[in-house]
């Protein structure tokens, strides 16, 4: 919609889209931090019931860590302008992330069926919160990524304007690493 | 440093940086302007900051015009007021306000008040009118976020709105809606239907506050015009940075809080819920192992910092007027940008003093006791330095000015009794009585208005080409300032006797019923309040079309860049090339010269500031 131009004197900084990203990451660290102390603070509380994550979740973080790699690549073959190598990877970095969702459905298919459903005050609500909400970020970046897939093919590909590029790059890596924040908080405190 | 934003580009233009310099003829780029484009889905930081301006000016409107109601049932408990029910129907039956719509009236009037007046209304205002017209941006640094941040603020409006017309009425719970009252449907008829809509406006709240919020900090951190160094900003544009990043860090904790709510109210949790026996069905509930306390914590980790978020723009506000107004530089711009920082960083480490009594640990307590009052400190240097920044002053009593100068008044009276508040043992008393009303309305209700009015009156020139009456602003200026003392002092008194807030009647109550002339006292002088205030929103439509045009592009001969755009700014602000900084903003009286704008170079023999 908007684009911000910019001339010599300011490139050595950053794009202000860019660092609108960055703001914005850590206004999701803090509602992330929020739940998560929340999490803490509940779990002194009596009646709490501690959670165990089944092995799906091991499997979709193997498959986010997976992404991040393939999106890491895409942005590398979008710096050299190799094209097609990029829009294949851009696909399959769309490919994971909707096999991480469809993984974390299953996860929670399992610990449903297992009887622990949301009434309660233990930790796998917090977990079906938690995750959800990721989940829902997830879903935001793949959004991003299916744009830019789809800017590659219609475009007349004459755009090498690193910055929407970039912007998704980093975001993917930020749900990524925001998943391994998660995953481990949830394996170590019970 | 400098930047050239082009505004519109056809869809598929391609990015190249690099050379731009044509940038500055910009407005050929521009594509047809319609009505809509305009006036409605705009992308022009001025329209957009005119739309939270009106839309704040309308909810303002309507929070006071809550306050009246439930001041009149306050003053006068035990009379009956037959037009109220005509009306309002059933919720003032026989003529009477009813208990469950005197709640839903304070709940609302307090959302209202802080969240879409002083938040929406004043940030949302000024910091997209200032931004870029102070430090040089041709417009945000993504126009469509903020016009997205407008619409998402509209939407909050209309849901919130819709929740006073539903059957159960508007949510009930008090501004910071504690469970369980909030949690529980079954817990008062305000908790029903019109809490959900109460979560889902402030939902849509907060990502509208998200988006402006983000916005505010990269377009000042990146996109400042040629010269224009962090030490040469206007202060405004500090503190509407630090009241960007308080709310961009503090409003996602208050959406985790909700989030959790809702669960507990739809989804069988129990996170805020035990050991809980409903007397409307007389059931004793499931819910087991829940905490209050904790939905309090989330809520007050934004609750303390949004007091700031409102106050702080106010304070930027006042110090730039104040300066220009007197004609001397702002005494400490450091010292003033260190101290917003110190109370930025504070603002983080204080929640719980709003929860010393609800059963938290009193060791903590003490913790939070120490950081509150260290609060003190930044704000007494603030203090210290309009005062000095007045001394001496060749002051020009503006209405603008004297709001200001209103706003220290204020700011200190309610910052005294915050000192009061924030030991832990004097709060055992003084905790939810009207004390705190007091402290709060004076501190940031009616100090943050007046920094709302100063700078509508200092700069609705730039944002509509004409003044504001002057007359009616004086009126304005006075009534609201004694009116406000008049009714919030004596509630100091009430409060030190003990007298509880939250209550609809206490003529009942032997211990407060010697207080009855004071209450209708003070619901006399808030309606005559209230009758000034809608004489000033007649002298801003009045004046919008029929005020006296300015002539001058600079009307209060002041340095910063804003008064260096066309009286009429376009799309874009500046119609040739953005100019150029060379000095702070703070040249007033030096060197035997007037004022010194932000574009003159410094002179060969002139010392930098
Ligand atoms: C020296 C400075 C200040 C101190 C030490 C202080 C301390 C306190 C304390 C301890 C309370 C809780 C009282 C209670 O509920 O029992 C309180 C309430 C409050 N303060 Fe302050 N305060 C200060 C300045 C401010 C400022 C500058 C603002 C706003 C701009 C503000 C806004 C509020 C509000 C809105 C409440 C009441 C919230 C509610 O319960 O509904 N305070 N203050
Ligand atoms: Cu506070």
């Amino acid at each position: 919609m908007d684009t911000v131009m910019i001339n010599d004197s300011q490139r050595k900084k950053m794009h202000p889209h860019k660092f609108t990203l960055w703001v914005g990451l850590g206004s999701i660290i803090m509602m992330f931090a929020g739940l998560t102390s929340a999490y803490i603070v509940k779990r002194d509380q009596p009646s709490w019931i501690a959670v165990d994550m089944p092995l799906t979740f091991w499997y979709s973080t193997a498959v986010i860590l997976l992404s991040s790699l393939t999106v890491h690549t895409a942005r590398a073959a979008f710096k050299e302008r190799n094209m097609l190598k990029y829009r294949r990877l851009i696909s399959v970095t769309v490919f994971l992330g909707l096999l991480f969702i469809v993984l974390q459905y299953v996860g929670f298919n399992q610990l449903w069926n297992s009887g622990l459903r949301m009434n309660g005050s233990g930790g796998v609500q917090f977990l079906y919160i938690i995750f959800g909400l990721h989940g829902l970020h997830v879903l935001g970046g793949i959004i991003a990524l299916l744009v830019m897939f789809i800017n590659a093919y219609s475009r007349r590909s004459r755009s090498y304007n690193m910055v929407p590029v970039e912007v998704a790059s980093t975001y993917w890596h930020f749900v990524d690493i925001l998943w391994i924040y998660l995953f481990v908080f949830f394996l170590v405190i019970k | 440093m400098s930047n050239e934003a082009i505004l519109q580009k056809p869809a598929d233009a391609v990015v190249t940086h690099g050379d731009h310099r044509e940038g500055n003829g910009h407005s050929e780029h521009h594509h047809k302007e319609t009505f809509i484009s305009k006036y409605v889905f705009s992308m022009d930081h001025k329209m957009i900051a005119k739309q939270f301006l009106i839309t704040g000016i309308i909810w303002a409107i309507i929070g006071g015009l809550f306050s009246v109601l439930f001041r009149l049932q306050l003053g006068y408990p035990n009379d009956s007021f037959p037009i109220l029910e005509t009306l309002l129907g059933k919720w003032a039956k026989g003529g009477k306000i009813q208990p469950e719509f005197y709640y839903a009236l304070v709940t609302m009037h307090g959302t209202v008040l802080v969240f879409f007046v002083l938040t929406a209304g004043l940030s949302g205002t000024f910091a997209n009118f200032l931004i870029p017209l102070q430090i040089g941006a041709r417009d945000m640094a993504s126009p469509f976020m903020n016009m997205l941040s407008y619409w998402f603020f509209w939407a909050a409006s209309v849901v919130m709105i819709s929740s006073l017309f539903v059957e159960t009425g508007p949510a009930s719970g008090g501004w910071t809606s504690y469970p369980p009252l909030s949690a529980l449907g079954g817990a008062s008829e305000g908790s029903k239907t019109g809490m959900d809509l109460w979560l889902i406006s402030m939902a849509l709240f907060v990502v509208s506050s998200l988006l402006g919020g983000l916005n505010y900090i990269s377009t000042i951190l990146n996109m400042r015009t040629k010269g224009m160094s962090m030490t040469r900003v206007p202060l405004t544009i500090w503190a509407l940075f630090f009241t960007a990043v308080l709310g961009v860090l503090s409003f996602p904790v208050l959406l985790s809080g909700f989030i959790l709510l809702l669960f507990d109210r739809h989804g069988g949790t129990s996170f805020y819920l035990s050991d809980i026996y409903l007397a409307s069905t007389q059931q004793a509930l499931p819910n087991e192992g829940g905490s209050a306390i904790l939905y309090q914590h989330l809520f007050w980790f934004l609750g303390h910092p949004e007091v700031y978020i409102i106050l702080l723009p106010a304070m930027g506000m006042v110090s730039e007027i104040m300066s220009v107004n007197s004609r001397k530089p702002i005494f400490g711009y450091m010292a003033m940008i260190g101290s917003l920082f110190a109370i930025t960083i504070l603002a983080f480490l204080v929640w719980a003093h709003h929860m010393f009594v609800s059963g938290l640990n009193p060791f903590l307590g003490s913790v939070f006791v120490l950081l509150t009052l260290l609060i003190a400190v930044p704000s007494a240097i603030k203090v210290f330095n309009w005062l000095t920044t007045l001394w001496r002053g060749n002051i020009r009593f503006t209405p603008a000015m004297l709001f200001s100068i209103g706003f220290v008044s204020l700011f200190i009276s309610g910052g005294l009794t915050g000192i009061f508040l924030g030991n832990s043992t004097l709060d055992i008393h003084l905790h939810d009585t009207y004390f705190v009303v007091a402290h709060f309305h004076i501190v940031m209700g009616v100090a943050s208005f007046f920094g709302l009015f100063a700078g509508v009156y200092h700069w609705f020139p730039k944002m509509y080409g004409r003044y504001l009456n002057n007359t009616m602003a004086y009126l304005h200026f006075w009534v609201t300032l004694i009116g406000a003392y008049l009714i919030f002092w004596p509630m100091h008194y009430e409060g030190l006797a003990g007298m509880p807030r939250r209550y609809m009647d206490f003529s009942q109550w032997v211990s407060f019923n010697q207080f009855g002339d004071l209450n209708r006292f003070i619901s006399i002088v808030s309606i005559i309040v209230f009758a000034v205030q809608l004489l000033f929103v007649f002298n801003f439509f009045y004046s919008i079309f029929k005020g006296r045009r300015v002539t001058t592009s600079n009307p209060w001969d002041s340095n910063t860049l804003e008064w260096t755009t066309p009286i009429r700014p376009g799309h874009g602000n500046w119609p040739g090339e953005i100019p150029e900084v060379h000095r702070w903003p703070y040249d007033y009286g030096k060197d035997g010269r007037e004022f010194i704008p932000q574009t003159e170079p410094v002179g060969a023999q002139e010392t930098a500031h």
